[in-house]
Parts: structure tokens; sequence; C-alpha cells
């Protein structure tokens, strides 16, 4: 079915970022919006604009009842979750099918098999794909057993957690029946599914992840990223191609992503995430995320995709366009997250006095915000990402630098001067950092500056 | 000081014989910053001005209980602290929904004891009493929005 009017059920970068391709296809844009961001950036962008809600995410983004009925009553015959909230919910995406609107994801049965992550686990392990030794963890005793076999340090994660959050770092036998206890009680609350698992904390590993798109039958695999620069689990800088792996290593990653994928009989856009384990060579399955990433332009950049307008096509019941051969890598990307955050991660919402951005070739900025905006608290804290293309790494962080001095975001802290000063640390210069890298990064600044 | 339709052109043309791009004057009541537009096209500085007609799925509701403050009133009674959250946000009494509360009324508290949490941008903060005494009402609810100057609970500081 030819998508004609699609709801987008989002705020933010993500939203103005949907809208975008809509413009560019002539589908028309109808944003879901709730009462703290009917004024914002993306709402003045679509064509529409429909109130989901009050502020609280779980009464307008989070509530799927509020979603499909913004979407039947502005005659939308479509809806892009875009990430977080509700994109990779099989209720959305049930509801969606039940009122007869196209849901810009996977199907439902997909969407259960890698939200459940131990479910997802064995699903990779039948794909053939390695995975991080672990298992569940249903009680105490359970978990002892797993730890034994594993060893420590290990992570305690939640089942129907993800994205970095609900995570338990457990470094000896000693701390496990505390970092259980919390963990249990954090995920019951968090994701209504208190069940936890343990994995092996692998302790100079490497966030990579490949990005595919399937049509239900087939799939292709559109590059890897690397995701490795995170502060408390969170992704803060990003790059495509993931820098220093050899060939056979990326075009195993390659092949373990399609594998999954395949095994899915996925019809979507999806990311399959891996874990690099620098000091081995080898590397293990992490999760699957079932949706469009924060970082997708990275990959955009370095392929000349749109893959929002990938994600439609295949959304519409079309058959893959893309094959692998017409997929050339060209090229290095970097993004870095401008999240409204003082430089020691503080949360800073408010109004924002003013916002210049750097253009010119290779650069791209996805903002959901403008001078104005303002920054609510209820939601995460992402305003915009700076994204820059170069013919190598070296020209792309380069280019990276050059633009950071150029945005000016006011009225709010942000995380550009960390990103500015961060891109000067040979490390990362270097590249192929590890997880663990910016926070020790951070602590070396601040015995730094106690110095001087 | 006044700023005539004179001052503004001698300064316009300050600016334009100068080849800078950006002119900050301060003066002692006064602050003026010329720019201009576009500077070396190196940046853009856009603003997207159309306000969007909300419509709405619903017939409209009465009253939007989530954005109504609570009897968070400002004033508290003499001789007592008001606790104001360190960042604005939601209030939260305990760690996690069904664990019981950081603190009741009647509880004992110093400067450094945890009365609750915020929640901003998904980020938790720690609320501190701030003062060694005794709380003796919540005046913001569990799970409320709280503004950085509503009163969160109020505290008889100890003797």
């Amino acid at each position: 079915m030819r998508i004609r009017r699609l709801l987008v059920a989002n705020r933010g970068e993500i939203a103005a970022r949907v809208i975008r391709t809509c413009a560019r296809l002539g589908i028309s844009s109808v944003l879901a919006a709730s009462d703290a961001d009917l004024d914002a950036l993306p709402a003045r962008m679509a064509d529409r604009v429909v109130r989901l809600g009050p502020a609280p995410a779980a009464q307008s983004y989070l509530d799927p009842a509020a979603v499909v009925r913004a979407a039947l009553a502005a005659g939308a015959d479509a809806v892009h979750p875009g990430y977080g909230f509700l994109s990779e919910s099989p209720a959305l995406a049930r509801a969606c099918a039940e009122a007869g609107l196209v849901f810009v994801g996977p199907s439902v049965a997909t969407l259960e098999a890698v939200g459940d992550k131990l479910t997802a686990r064995s699903h990779a392990l039948d794909a053939g794909l390695p995975v991080v030794p672990g298992g569940e963890a249903a009680d105490l005793a359970g978990a002892r057993a797993v730890a034994d076999r594993v060893g420590y340090p290990l992570l305690v994660k939640a089942v129907g957690g993800g994205g970095g959050r609900g995570m338990k770092l457990v470094g000896s036998a000693a701390e496990l029946p505390d970092a259980l206890d919390v963990a249990v009680a954090e995920a019951g609350a968090a994701f209504g599914d208190p069940r936890v698992y343990l994995e092996r904390y692998v302790t100079s590993g490497r966030h990579v992840e490949v990005q595919v798109l399937g049509d239900g039958t087939s799939a292709v695999a559109l590059g890897d990223r690397d995701c490795s620069v995170q502060r408390r689990y969170q992704k803060l800088l990003e790059e495509a191609p993931a820098p220093l792996l050899g060939d056979d290593v990326r075009a195993a990653m390659a092949d373990a992503a399609l594998a999954l994928a395949t095994h899915l009989g996925y019809r979507g856009l999806g990311t399959v995430e891996l874990l690099h384990d620098r000091d081995r060579g080898s590397f293990h399955f992490l999760e699957m995320n079932a949706r469009i990433q924060v970082e997708h332009p990275v990959t955009e950049m370095v392929t000349g995709l749109d893959l929002v307008a990938e994600q439609l096509a295949v959304a519409e019941g079309l058959p893959l366009r893309l094959h692998a051969e017409d997929v050339a890598v060209r090229g290095h990307a970097v993004e870095c997250r401008i999240n409204a955050e003082d430089a020691r991660g503080r949360p800073s919402p408010g109004r924002i006095e003013r916002v210049v951005l750097p253009v010119g070739d290779g650069i791209r900025v996805d903002t959901g915000v403008q001078a104005g905006s303002v920054v609510p608290p209820h939601y995460d804290s992402l305003l915009a990402k700076l994204v820059v293309h170069g013919t190598d790494r070296a020209d792309a962080l380069a280019r990276a630098r050059a633009a950071l001095d150029l945005l000016r975001i006011e009225g709010v802290a942000t995380t550009a001067p960390v990103h500015r000063a961060l891109l000067d640390d040979p490390e990362l210069v270097a590249g192929g950092v590890d997880t663990g890298s910016f926070e020790r990064w951070q602590a070396r600044r601040r015995d730094l500056a106690e110095v001087s | 000081m006044d700023l005539t339709p004179d001052d503004v052109r001698d300064v316009v043309r300050a600016l334009d014989g100068s080849g800078l791009d950006e002119l900050h004057l301060e003066l002692a009541d006064l602050t003026l910053t010329v720019r201009r537009e576009g500077a070396a096209g190196w940046t853009a500085e856009q603003e997207v001005r159309r306000r969007p007609a909300v419509e709405r799925a619903e017939p409209a509701e009465t009253a939007d209980p989530a954005s109504t403050p609570g009897p968070a009133g400002a004033a508290v009674p003499e001789g007592t602290v008001a606790v104001h959250p360190p960042l604005l946000g939601t209030f939260y009494r305990a760690p996690q929904p069904g664990a019981p509360p950081y603190v009741e009324v009647g509880d004992e508290v110093d400067a450094e004891t945890v009365v609750g949490i915020v929640e901003t941008m998904k980020m938790m903060t720690p609320v501190h009493a701030g003062v060694r005494g005794t709380v003796t009402e919540f005046r913001t609810a569990n799970g409320e929005f709280a503004d950085t100057d509503a009163v969160l609970l109020v505290v008889e500081p100890a003797p």
C-alpha cells in the first residue's frame, strides 16, 4: 500500500528528520505531539499537528491508544514511531494493524522475538552467531550457577530492557546478591518485566553494530558503525565505518547480521549490535534493535542513502530495491550528540536563546530545536546531532572540530564543548577505543583540572 | 540611555566600514549586539516562524490535571525551611515504585539526608534536606511535576 499521509509519533530531532523525508517524497506529514511539544520545531515543520496528550510520556508518546486515535483522526495511513518510546512496541504494532494502519517497523512476531533479550539471544544462537557467555538468572541460585560458568566481572541486564538501560556491573561473587535484588526491582519498575540475565563483562570491548534492511524475504547489510564512546552506557559519539577493524572481521560481522536478519525473516530497518573483544579479536551478539537508530546519519553520509525513505518503502510492502553490490561505503562520517547537559552530565532544561549551525560540504545537523525553543524536562536530553563526512577518518575528525567551533547553542548547557575537547584526545584520534575509554578520559581531565 | 535612529545608523555604518561580522557594544546601561546575517557563509541561523494549528484527536478535555500545580504554595510557616528541587522535574519519594519512601513526616533529617529524587530528562538527581531538623509536611506528591521554586517538603530546623 502506498503511504500518502504519515503520522510521526515522536518528537525532537528524529521527528524533524522523518518530516524532512516526507516533504522530499511528497508524503503528507502529521506530527503527533504532547502538550509540551505543540509549538516545537518539528510541529512548525509538519504539514499538520495533532495533540497526542499531556506532557508526561506515559500519557502521550508511550500510549498506543492515543497514537492510534491521533492517526485515525488525522486520516493517516501509516505511523512512524521514530526511536525510543513505542518504536519497538508489539502493542503499538498490533493496535495499528487492528486499525488498518501501516506500522513503519517490523512485524509483531519480530518485535516480540528481539524485544525479549533472552529470546533474541536464542535466535542469534540458532542463526549461528556467537553470543556473550551468560544466561537467565531466575533466582540467586540460578544466577550463581551462571556466574560460576562465565566468571567475574559480569553484567546483570534486564530481559525487557535494552539501549543500555537497566544494567548493573558486578565485580565479584560477594556483590551478586545485592546487585541481583536491585536489578530485579529496577527492571520490574522500568520495563514491567522483572526478569534479568547475566552476561560476561568484556573489559576491553568495542561496540560495533551493523545496519540491516529487510523486506521479509531477503535482507541487505548497509555497513557498520562504531558506538564505543559512551557515558553511563549512553552513546555520545558514533562513526561509520568502524575504524581499525580487519577486513575479515568486518565481513564476518556483516555476514552474522545478515544471517540473523534472514533467520528472523526481518522486514524493516534494524541494527544488530555486536561486542568486539579487542584482546581476543572476536565478536559476540549483544542485541538487535528493531527500529531506526539515533546514529543512522553516519551510515547515510557514507552510503548516500536515505534510510527513512528505504524504511517507508519496505513498510509499504515493496521488495528491497537495494542489493549488496549497490552499497558502497565512501569516506568516513562522525556524529556528535549535542545533549542539553553540562560538562558533568547533569541535565540542563530551559529556553534556547540562539542556535547557530555550521553549514558547508560534508556537514549535516539534525536538530529538533531553534532559537526560542523550550527544552522540556520530561524527555531525553538530545537536542541535535552534528554529522560530518570526510574523505577519510582524519579528514572527518578535522571537519568535526571546525564545525563544532562554529556551532552555537545558547541558553542551555550542551555537550558541544565536551565533544570539542574529546576530538583532541590522542586515544580517540588513534581510533578503535573501547566502551570504557570516555569515562577514563573524563577522569583524567578532572584530575588535570584539579592540579592546575 | 535612549537610542535614536541616528545612533543605530551610526552603529551600522561603523560595522559596515569595519569588515567585522559582529559588533558587541557594552555601555553602563546598554548592551548592543549588531551582527551581519550569515557571516562568511560558514554558518546559518534559521528560524521557522510558522505557528502550527493544533488539531485534537478527541473532544477537548475539561482540564489538564498533569500541568495544574498542586498545593505547592511558596509560603511556609515561620521558623520552618522549605526544601526545593535542585532541578525542575518529576518528584519521587522512593527510589523505585513499591519501595518505602526515603522519609516520612516526623522523620529526623540532617543536611545530607536524601529526602527524595527528581527525574529530569530521564536522569535522577537526589534531593537533600539541606538542613538538620524534622520533616513536618509534604507539599508535592509522589510522581508530581515540580518547578525549581516549588516546595517539595517542609522541615522544622532543630534548635
